[in-house]
């Protein structure tokens, strides 16, 4: 548990060239069984901690990482989950990019509406990973797949 | 185990309640898998109460919160009232984010918390309460 | 490349390797004339510095490579000018010193390539070289500096936000936050973290957040609270709001917010009284255990 107050981690070290956002890390994983949601998870995980998020932006992160690959593997068919480490102006930041080439959305805007379900979850999954998330954009065509891509910052102690 | 698929999740019978902990590595066929196993003890014990305590659960997303609220809900029809205890602080800022408050569940700080709400008392001897 | 920029580039670097020890004692020594405003760095530190930059950037000169992109392609060139300004900005350091410091390195370069050539061709072509890689190094150098002072203010703007939200325990079992000032979105995420990670430290029961010192509730603010409660709810305690003055009470009511399924108090200590009750843990159909 991280707690608000105490020791300060080490600042990421600060390389490259500043003020531009740049893949450092990339890593694609496939989501197309139940296992793979498992897997995804994990891979999620070590990828915030090794961009030093607190213990609650891992959460968020690995939370939102699951409700899309599972609207991936649900409605897409299965599909992909990118994972990159990003740097914008000092800051790191978790970028999760899914794919799947299923039906698509036809409707964005109501897909992202609190209670909009066409399967089994809550009806959460697009609208609550975009409230865990900073950047959120959803690209979806019906019939040709539907690709998320959604950042989160680092907000602890930077 | 096609006839009965178990979720390899322990639940213990302590008098009238039912005591289980969910871990980590849920995935969904286990979450699923679980809630049946769940509901047909509760049926065959005739339990009042049912503790999960999820104090190790490092991620509760919509699927899983849906598991428990069904289970909530389907143990309340068969008269037995089902307590969740120990989520953890991360955990509960993430769902109150997705915008699940899980209604209708009944939450506890710890399983010691959730078993004195369920009936069950520590003895008089015991002023310490064990750490999480 | 032509064969005569290939022969600039060898000359200086050999300049560099051959004289790196006095190009190093003379840059700090620059560097020692300049900080007439002070900087928090002392002689031993800056030597160690120049050395390691010096070494990196004859070792960048030997690669490959345009001389404007080194500083950018060369790892242990571009982490050198990246901690040098970096240290500067966490030192407090100004602006001016900053930039000034790579501009002192560049002196220091020429001088030694001047003491070595004496053909004026060459002696341009080497200024040349030098500037095409010591500017770049340069801008890289203020680009990393601002973005220090932003990486400084952001944590400090944190560490206020921190600050200014404490909880304290008020008796056996409960909890207090003292708000004070607006709660936005920032503000939330860190009352909430801080205040469920003391109840579940505390094994806290009842958490009140305080909101006196709280200038205004609009309808944003309100959802903020919410939050906050549901998020103790759902760890298994629970909240009381207190500090609702009259004018926001009447806010509250006029924009229709819903607070009903939140115990409310005037004050900390009626909210305290109300509180206390809650700590007892209750038998199965609601009786007091104890």
């Amino acid at each position: 548990m991280t707690r608000a107050d105490g020791h300060t981690a080490a600042a990421p070290r600060t390389t490259g060239v500043p003020g531009q956002t740049r893949p450092q890390d990339s890593t694609t994983h496939t989501v197309c069984t139940e296992e793979d949601l498992l897997h995804v998870r994990h891979a999620v995980r070590a990828a915030t901690v090794l961009a030093g998020f607190g213990i609650v932006d891992q959460t968020r992160v690995v939370t939102a990482a699951s409700e899309l690959a599972r609207n991936a593997y649900v409605h897409g068919g299965g599909g992909t989950l990118t994972i990159e480490i990003v740097r914008r102006l000092g800051t790191t930041g978790i970028r999760l990019t899914v794919e799947d080439e299923g039906p698509g959305i036809s409707d964005v805007d109501a897909a992202l509406t609190d209670g909009f379900t066409t399967g089994a979850g809550l009806g959460h999954g697009l609208g609550g990973a975009r409230r865990l998330m900073d950047d959120f954009a959803v690209r979806s065509e019906p019939g040709r797949g539907t690709v998320v891509t959604a950042t989160r910052w680092h907000t602890r102690r930077a | 185990m096609n006839q009965r698929p178990t979720a390899g999740v322990p639940i213990l019978r302590l008098g009238d309640v039912l005591v289980s902990g969910l871990l980590n590595e849920l995935d969904d066929k286990s979450a699923l898998a679980f809630t049946e196993e769940l509901t047909e003890t509760i049926a065959t014990t005739g339990a009042r109460g049912v503790l999960i305590d999820i104090s190790r659960l490092e991620l509760v997303d919509s699927f899983v919160a849906r598991t428990l609220m069904d289970l909530s809900t389907t143990a309340r029809l068969l008269g037995a009232r089902v307590i969740v205890a120990g989520m953890r602080p991360p955990v509960a800022i993430t769902l109150v984010e997705l915008g699940i408050e899980l209604a209708g569940v009944e939450t506890a700080l710890s399983a010691e918390q959730g078993m004195a709400a369920l009936g069950w008392y520590r003895g008089a001897s015991s002023q310490e309460r064990p750490e999480p | 490349m032509t064969s005569s920029d290939t022969a600039v580039r060898e000359r200086v670097t050999q300049v560099l390797r051959a004289n790196a020890d006095d190009i190093a004692d003379r840059w700090v020594q620059l560097q020692r004339e300049q900080a007439v405003l002070g900087s928090d760095l002392t002689e031993g530190e800056l030597h160690e510095e120049a050395d390691a930059l010096v070494a990196a950037l004859s070792a960048a000169l030997e690669g490959g490579g345009r001389p404007q992109s080194l500083v950018h392609t060369h790892e242990d060139l571009n982490r050198n000018v990246t901690d040098l300004s970096l240290r500067r900005a966490r030192g407090g350091a100004s602006p001016t010193l900053a930039s000034l410091a790579v501009q002192a390195l560049k002196q220091a370069l020429l001088e030694a390539v001047r003491r070595v050539s004496h053909e004026s061709d060459e002696i341009l072509a080497a200024a040349l070289l030098i500037n095409q890689l010591l500017d770049a190094a340069g801008a890289l150098s203020f680009e990393v500096y601002v973005e220090g002072r932003e990486e400084i203010i952001r944590r400090q703007s944190r560490q206020l936000l921190e600050m200014s939200t404490p909880v304290v325990r008020l008796w056996r079992k409960v909890l207090a936050v003292p708000l004070i000032g607006t709660l936005d979105t920032a503000r939330t995420q860190i009352v909430m973290e801080n205040l469920l990670q003391a109840i579940q430290d505390d094994q806290a029961l009842v958490a009140i957040i305080d909101i006196t010192g709280v200038p205004t509730v609009d309808t944003a603010v309100a959802q903020h609270l919410m939050q906050t409660v549901k998020a103790v709810r759902l760890m298994g305690a629970d909240c009381v709001i207190s500090g609702i003055r009259p004018p926001i009470a009447q806010t509250i009511a006029q924009l229709g917010i819903d607070l009903s399924t939140i115990l409310t108090r005037a004050t900390l200590a009626d909210a305290l009284a109300a509180a206390i009750p809650l700590t007892d843990t209750p038998g199965p159909d609601g009786t007091d255990a104890r």
